[in-house]
Parts: structure tokens; sequence; C-alpha cells
């Protein structure tokens, strides 16, 4: 049996028809709408394309998930629910969620309805997920980043639900779920609207020699002509403190913690997560296929390459983030 | 409808100051201060927990006597066994005191026995509202991220379900939380021999944009507003929606001059401009603002448009 189960993520139909064809197990997606935590402009499913999604990788035996994990605006809650009647009736094999008052809506109107706690709720610890398995039945919990593997691994021991972590891709460094910096500079939340310093805030500008990145107001970060010039993503950025210019939040850096599969494994984790709901066909694809080949000569016990995807992380730089404690 | 009169609440402390000044901050909360409730606790970091807690007792029994109500917080993360302990410790030792939960862990320990919700738990909408009141919530501090159209509707399911809200209505406002210390990084420390150098910040340290802009404020593991929420203006809307809990988040300026000037402007004794001035004033060089409740980026102060 394989130890892993692979969960790997689709913006397109194009996308989750890579991924499944590039070795996933289950596809993650989202609605084109204010219900998920991509919510980027020309991203995301309709209906109908998360019907055909559905029936693609069905048809080869693989699964679809349905992320809807922002959280229901007050007043306005018809959106988050449509969504979680339209996954079901879609065929979706789960859906992603994370606010309380969903979770009671899917519960009661779905109970037939897999449901997963998104990372956006950010249970930490084995009484928060207890809690949301006794109330809602929730099956299975993408654990937040800020566990490190013996935490993890004790986590597993005294819950008797599916553990699901983030293997590869972007990462927060602050808690996911409960972080407002983006909303604070743009208005625009990752909570309320889906979104993280988004595109539409985003200007860079030309001071002298100097590329000068910037969210709503403020600054994010200056290069020199040299200097590759990345997203200004807000907790990304270089700032100041003591007169002194650094990385005080993290570093512009992908997760990576392939070469942690004999410890993932050993901590008990059920499900390998790869982010980038944003990404293209193309960097999907070949971010699947090489998971997939790691995942499956750890399978037999044999020697994999865990720098394999060190060419497509952020700015060059990987980090095992939160796995690792020197990370704090 | 009949507007019940507002109640100050003051939050915990969020900074790491000296145990002493911790304490005589309170005695004279609790001496000089017009709060109703105060909320007690370290809620940031477990490693500073050791200190506070020798004062406690002595803070409980000074605020009691003086007729206010005090509340204990549960941490906003915890990850360890050691914090998990402290959070079930506080929940079975707390007898008649209220919990406030900042976090799901604390919020699974107390159901069924009436108990408070701190702004650290998302409360976005009205089913979850109803949620966390079914289970025995009967106050819920709400995030500042909130909207005046959310908090409106919340406030309407609230009044249905017999449960307080309770809004910030100063002081720096918790944006993040981590389990990196970012006061230790910004030293060149690791957290597990941070020095416990957020001390030397007692109103969090200013993080500053690279063109020298004031913009954040670091605290440990929690990243700040480097504004201060300041809702003079709103506090009026706040009470026709019938949000009667108004939280004021400690700092180094005078807290009992702040207590005060929010008394009376809720009160309808003070008005809003002067109380602007007023507040401006004790934040300087910092700024105000209240972006959030307008629909806006956190930071902006419309005010001051």
């Amino acid at each position: 049996m394989a130890s892993f189960e692979l969960i790997c993520p689709a913006g397109t139909l194009a996308a989750l028809r890579a991924a499944v064809d590039a070795g996933a197990d289950s596809v993650y997606v989202g609605f084109r709408d204010e219900t998920n935590a991509r919510n980027f402009p020309g991203l995301n499913f309709s209906r109908k394309e998360l019907a055909q999604g559905v029936a693609y990788a069905h048809a080869r035996g693989k699964q679809v998930f349905v992320a809807i994990n922002t959280y229901p605006t007050a007043g306005n809650a018809g959106a988050w629910h449509r969504a979680v009647d339209d996954a079901a009736d879609n065929g979706a094999d789960a859906v992603i969620l994370a606010d309380l008052g969903l979770l009671d809506y899917a519960a009661r109107s779905r109970p037939k309805l897999r449901l997963h706690l998104s990372v956006q709720a950010s249970a930490a610890n084995p009484e928060a997920i207890g809690l949301y398995r006794d109330a809602f039945g929730v099956r299975r919990v993408v654990l937040p980043r800020v566990l490190t593997i013996n935490d993890i691994a004790k986590l597993t021991s005294e819950i008797d639900i599916d553990t699901e972590v983030f293997v590869f891709g972007g990462m927060c460094p602050m808690a996911e779920g409960r972080c407002s910096l983006s909303s604070y500079a743009t208005g625009r939340s990752p909570n309320r609207n889906g979104v993280c310093s988004p595109a539409s805030h985003v200007r860079y500008e030309t001071r002298g020699s100097k590329l000068v990145s910037r969210l709503g107001a403020f600054t994010i970060n200056t290069f020199d002509e040299e200097e590759p010039a990345g997203y200004p993503t807000l907790c990304k950025g270089r700032f100041t403190t003591h007169d002194k210019a650094s990385y005080l939040f993290e570093e512009p850096t992908s997760l990576n913690a392939l070469h942690l599969l004999p410890d993932l494994k050993a901590a008990g984790v059920k499900a390998l997560k790869i982010e980038g709901r944003q990404r293209g066909k193309a960097y999907i694809a070949e971010v699947v296929s090489a998971c997939r080949l790691a995942l499956d000569r750890f399978d037999r016990g044999l020697p994999y390459d865990a720098t394999v995807l060190d060419r497509v992380t952020e700015g060059g730089k990987d980090t095992a983030g939160a796995y690792g404690r020197a990370w704090r | 409808m009949t507007m019940k009169k507002a109640e100050l609440t003051l939050g915990p402390v969020l900074f790491n100051w000296a145990p002493e000044v911790w304490r005589d901050f309170y005695f004279r909360i609790a001496d000089e201060a017009p709060i109703e409730t105060v909320v007690l606790g370290e809620v940031v970091c477990s490693k500073r927990t050791p200190f506070f807690a020798e004062q406690i007792p002595s803070v409980v029994e000074r605020l009691q006597a003086a007729g206010k109500q005090v509340v204990l917080a549960s941490p906003i993360l915890a990850t360890t066994e050691r914090e998990r302990d402290g959070v079930r410790e506080l929940v079975s030792s707390a007898g008649d005191f209220l919990i406030e939960a900042n976090d799901m862990g604390c919020v699974a320990q107390l159901g069924g026995r009436p108990h408070w919700i701190g702004p650290f738990v998302n409360v976005y909408n009205e089913a979850t509202l109803a949620w966390l009141a079914r289970r025995g919530a009967v106050s819920v501090s709400l995030a500042g991220e909130l909207t005046e159209p959310a908090l409106s509707a919340l406030a309407a399911q609230a009044t249905l379900l017999g449960c307080e809200l309770e809004v910030q209505v100063f002081g720096r406002l918790p944006l993040a939380i981590s389990v990196r210390c970012y006061h230790a990084r910004a030293h060149g420390l690791h957290k597990d021999n941070c020095r416990y150098i957020c001390n030397e910040d007692p109103d969090g340290l200013t993080v500053d944009t690279l063109d020298g802009e004031e913009f954040l404020s670091v605290n440990g593991l929690q990243t700040l507003s480097h504004t201060y929420v300041g809702l003079t203006h709103e506090i009026a809307t706040l009470q026709g929606m019938g949000i009667r809990r108004l939280r004021l988040s400690p700092h180094t300026c005078d807290m009992v001059a702040v207590a005060a000037l929010f008394r009376s402007l809720a009160d309808g004794v003070l008005g809003a401009a002067e109380a602007r001035a007023k507040v401006l004033e004790m934040v300087a060089p910092a700024k105000l603002s209240n972006g959030f409740f307008h629909d806006r980026e956190g930071v902006i102060d419309t005010a001051a448009l």
C-alpha cells in the first residue's frame, strides 16, 4: 500500500487533467468566486467544469475535493451554501471547509458529504481537531504550518481522523486563517475575500536604478538592477527594524519537505498536499510528476531525489519551514 | 429598542511588561479606571507565562475588590504539550471565573458551560455565532477585520441569541500570530534562546518599510498594526446596533485616561471629534485607524482623509 495519498492543486480543468495524468491521487479545486482561498481572476471552476473534472478523475480512479475555505460574509452566506450544495451535487468526493457555521450547514444539510478541515481553520491541537470531528463528523484535518514533525507525530497519535500536511509550494510564516496583514494594507484578506496581497493592489515603480514593489500604499521591497524582483507578498517583504533592513517575517522561499518523507510517514501523516491552485498546467505536471516519482521510489524502499524540485521553487530557495524547530 | 448602557472591557496586556509594572498597571486600573471587565492572562507567548503567574492572585483580588469582573484568557496558539497542559489547567481550575477562549482547543473544553469567545477565534457570520452561543458562549469579542455591515448583521443575530458582542475600540490591532518569534529574529536570536528581548518594546517593535514609513508592530510571535485603532466616531453606530461591550487594548499610555475618555464618549458626555483629538494626542507619534470598520484598508483613518 502507498505510504501517502498525494493531493494536488488545480485552478483549471486543464490543470486538473494534468495533475491526474501526472499521478495525483486526489485533486483539489475551488469555484470561481470568493468562496475559496485562491479567488484570482481567470482561475477556478464553474459548476459545469467541476462536473467534467470529477468525471475525468473518477474514470481514472482518482478523487476531487472542493475547497470552500473562506469565511462566509455576515448577512450574505448564500454563495457559500450554494458552493457546498453544488460540490455535493456535482460529485465531489469531499469539501474542504474552515468556517464553523458552514461546517454546521454542510453536516446538517448534506450528511453524506465527506468533510475535511481546511488549513485555514488553523486547528493546531488534538482538542480542537476532536471538536470538529465530534461536532461535524470531519474526517480529515489539513494541519496548519505551525507544527514541527515531533508535534505532528504526537498529534496524530492522539486523534483518530486522517491528517494531511503540505509538502511543497508556497508557505505562510503566519498561522493560516488568523492573519489580517493583507487586508490591513489592501482591504482584501484571505479569510473574507480569498486573496492575499492581491495583484489588483500591486504596483512596480522605478526609482533611479532601483525597482520598487508596492502593495497598496506600502513599499514591500526594492531591488537592484541585477536582483530578480519577486512578487510583493506582504510577509515576504523586506522591512526595517532598528535601522536594519531584513526579510523580517520570511524570505521569499517555498516549502519543500520532500526530504522528510520518512519522518512524515513515521509521524503518521496520511496525505501530502501540494500548494498552488494559481499555477499553470505545465508547472502542475512537473511538480506532480516529480512528487509521484519520489513517493513511488520511497514506497519501494529506493533512494529518491529530494532536490528534484529545487529549480521550480520560489526565488530558487526552499525551506522545510516550521517542520524543523530551527525555523522558529 | 432600549439601549443598554455600554460597558468597557480591558483586554489582556499583549506585551511583555516587567512583572511589577504589569501588577501595578492592574492595581491602578482597579483603583481608578471606569472599566467593568478586565480580561487577564498571557495570550501571546507561553514562555512569558511564568513571569505573570505569581502576580495574578494579588491582581485578581484587587480588581474584584474594586467591583470589576475578571475573565481569564486562554492563549492564541497552543501547540506544545506544555501549552496544551496550560489550557487544560486553566479550564479545570477556573472555578467561578469565566474563561475567554482564544483558540478552538479551548472552545472544545468549555462546551456546556458559560464562557467568552476572544477575538482570536474566527467569528465572521451569524451561523458561527449561533453555533458558539448554543455551546455556551455568552459574549463574543469580534476580530478587528469586520466591517460595519458585518457587525450589524452579527449584532442582530446576537440579540436573538441573547449573546453579547464586543468590538475593540482602542489599541494596536492584532493582525497575525506565528510560532516564529520576530522579536528574536530582529535581534538575530533564536526563539529557544530569545533572552525575552520582547521586553524592550512595551508597545511593540516598530517595523518600517524600506521608505522609512511606520507600518507594523512586532510583539514576539504576534504582529500588530502600527496604528492604534481609534473608533471614536463609530461608537454611536456600534451602540445603535446593540453592541454594548467596547474593548480597550492596554498600552503604556495613560489607560485610566483612555478609559475615562471612552466612558464619557459612550455616555454621550464627550463629543466624538473632541475624543478623537485627545486619543490622537495620547498615542502620538503613532496614528489612528478605523479602516476595517468602513470596509477599507485597515490602516486608513477615514477621519483624517
